[in-house]
């Protein structure tokens, strides 16, 4: 696509473009990832580091220090060899995030995994606010094959999550998957209600492995970084669902995310159809992100 | 907070410069780098940050530092002045026709953005106005979306026109239009599904309903945290379908709403509301003047230098 190739490119030129590396180089390399939403605190800080080793390795070719930076960044962004184990235990899923980001169309998407892979899967519909969020997951539910636990619109979305637990014990459902309202982290009684609803799990169901994932838009700017951390401050999220990957270069704050709060990106939404999350490779999003990858590249971005 | 720490970083810079008279190029180089990164850590795009500070720079240097500032203040004096004007000096209106003939509203937008929950937030403002408005359910893709356009026109009760989702959006649009002539409406606001505006084929499907109905204002809505994308996303609207003007959600978090600049910079369009909730009566008035602070994210510094 034209985005994803204009920052490739743009990576591609510096590496290419200079024959070796000076400040002006060390600039442009600043306003490729500032472009990539890194964001300016983590681009100073993967500059810097890249400066040391450029100096300890004795450096002197850009394209040699292209190769230690994507190296570099890979590494950082890799998933723990464990981080899917949940998948295989009795789990729940609380997902949570700020407006419009994808959380209900992840839920979906997952149970539709979940049960593809075997699983008994049933899905708690604990957003009772948002107008028809009971009828998009609904559909959801049947789209992926699973069972789906809701409430009256406007009812405590803490006593749709009791429920849904007991029904999933009563079931002996391998993963529940919970839905909840879109809420921004600013706002603090609607942070106090996630607090709420992650007391009833912990509760209700200690038994089952807790898996928290923070659904971040991967259009999303330095404002995720925000979320993140407001998110963990009431919930121990374990990982990010990045959605909205599909057709565009975007999703760079999840580096900045993972430098500054070491919360790995798990999956990644890549369109609006079921079949559409998958699950997180490291290199293939940092050679996305920053390497043309396919003889296309080279559009001008302006 | 981030804000606080960017406004202490200002004013020790400030301490720094301590030239009167006329601002030097260095004092204006040194007061930019702050600002710079203050836009930067504000999604603000690296390009238009770029030509704002080269422009500034040029403005600045060799003018008279007023007495009741220091160098540094009359740099974001400055600053401030370029972004106001930047962002369009005046609240702007939606246009709409004469009473006696229909306005038809598109809105569009990225998925998740706000267009469903602010078509239905615009349908009670016109309301109020004493327009009659028809609310119009062309996203047949997304699941429920019918179901939510409804559920939000009956909380403000605005009719919803809906043909399910077995019609394309161009045929609805048509038959609406109809419908609010044989029905006394006279504004038509039309929900489109969300689309990433590299989606060739999604994209096709606006200017569709573009070439099908005569549209008076298209709408893009966009969602006041995107990044560094926002200049591509608006840049891409505009030059398909054509944008009249531009409605900036979600402006209730604690973003610094950077991508406003940059679509204002790409695109020309006045921003004329902002989404401050999920209620159906948080749509407020976009004022340039206080985007401009909340974006530098100086608020005191500025108050500062409005009474000097
Ligand atoms: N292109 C694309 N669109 C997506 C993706 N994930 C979700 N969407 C779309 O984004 C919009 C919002 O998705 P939802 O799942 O309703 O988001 P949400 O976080 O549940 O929203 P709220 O419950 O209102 O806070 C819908 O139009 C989805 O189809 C993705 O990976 N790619
Ligand atoms: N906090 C806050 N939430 C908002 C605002 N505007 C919309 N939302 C929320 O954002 C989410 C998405 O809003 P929608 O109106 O469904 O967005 P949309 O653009 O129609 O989404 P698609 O049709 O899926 O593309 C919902 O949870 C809304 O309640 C706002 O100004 N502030
Ligand atoms: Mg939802
Ligand atoms: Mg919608």
């Amino acid at each position: 696509t034209k985005t994803r190739k204009s920052i490739a490119a743009g990576f591609d030129y510096i590496f290419s473009g200079f024959s070796h590396i000076d400040d002006d180089f060390y600039e442009e390399l600043e306003e490729v990832l500032v472009m990539a939403d890194l964001g300016v605190h983590t681009t100073e800080a993967i500059i810097e580091e890249l400066k040391e080793k450029v100096k300890e390795q004795h450096i002197k070719e850009p394209a040699q220090c292209k190769a230690l930076l994507v190296e570099s960044i890979k590494a950082q962004m890799s998933v723990d060899e464990h981080a899917y184990d949940f998948e295989n235990e009795t789990s729940v899923i609380l997902v949570i995030g700020v407006n419009g980001v994808g959380k209900t169309t992840s839920v979906g998407k997952l149970a539709g995994q979940y049960k593809k892979a075997g699983k008994k899967v049933l899905i708690a519909a604990a957003d009772t606010f948002r107008a028809a969020a009971t009828e998009q997951l609904g559909e959801w539910a049947n789209r992926a094959g699973v069972d789906m636990v809701a409430g009256q619109e406007g009812s405590d979305p803490a006593a749709v999550v009791f429920d849904a637990i007991a029904s999933a014990k009563a079931r002996r459902a391998d993963i529940l998957l919970c839905d909840t309202a879109g809420r921004l982290h600013n706002k603090k009684n609607l942070m106090e209600e996630l607090r709420k609803i992650n007391r009833i799990i912990d509760k209700e169901f200690p038994q089952a492995h807790r898996e928290t994932l923070i659904v971040l838009d991967g259009t999303t700017g330095q404002n995720a970084l925000s979320q993140a951390r407001q998110f963990k401050e009431v919930a121990d999220i374990t990982g990010i669902v990045l959605t909205k990957l599909d057709g565009t270069a975007k999703g760079g704050i999840a580096i900045a995310i993972q430098a500054e709060l070491g919360v790995p990106v798990k999956y990644i939404g890549v369109g609006e159809k079921i079949d559409d999350l998958q699950k997180f490779d490291s290199d293939a999003f940092v050679d996305a992100l920053f390497t043309t990858g396919t003889p296309e590249g080279g559009d001008e971005n302006d | 907070m981030a804000f606080e720490s960017l406004s202490e970083k200002l004013q020790n810079v400030f301490k720094n410069l301590r030239s009167k008279g006329r601002l030097t190029e260095a004092d204006v180089k040194t007061a930019l780098k702050e600002v710079k990164m203050a836009l930067l850590e504000a999604d603000v795009n690296f390009k238009v940050v770029k030509q704002f500070i080269n422009s500034v720079t040029e403005r600045a240097i060799g003018q008279d530092v007023m007495t009741s500032l220091t160098p540094g203040q009359m740099v974001i004096k400055i600053v401030n002045e370029e972004m106001i004007s930047l962002m369009g000096s005046e609240t702007t209106q939606i246009d709409l026709k004469p009473a006696n003939e229909i306005t038809v509203i598109l809105m569009a937008g990225l998925q998740g953005a706000g267009k469903t929950t602010t078509t239905a937030k615009i349908a009670g403002k016109l309301k109020q106005k004493g327009r009659k408005p028809l609310l119009v359910a062309c996203d047949i893709y997304r699941p429920a979306a019918i179901e939510q356009l409804e559920i939000n026109g009956k909380k403000q009760d605005v009719p919803v026109f809906s043909m399910g989702d077995k019609n394309n959006p161009v045929n609805i649009a048509k038959a609406a239009i109809e419908h609010a002539k044989t029905n006394g409406f006279n504004v038509v606001i039309l929900d489109t599904a969300g689309r990433l505006h590299v989606d060739e084929d999604m994209m096709q499907e606006l200017e569709n309903i573009k070439a099908a109905v005569d549209v008076h204002q298209t709408l893009l809505v966009v969602d006041a945290m995107t990044g560094q994308d926002a200049v591509n996303v608006a840049k891409t609207f505009n030059e398909r379908i054509g944008i009249d003007g531009v409605i900036l959600t979600k402006m209730d978090g604690d973003t610094r709403g950077g991508a406003a600049l940059s679509i204002k910079a790409v695109t020309g369009k006045p921003i004329l509301y902002v989404g401050m909730g999920e209620k159906l009566s948080d749509l407020e008035q976009f004022y340039p003047d206080r985007m401009a602070s909340r974006i530098l994210g100086m608020g005191d510094v500025l108050t500062l230098i409005e009474k000097a």
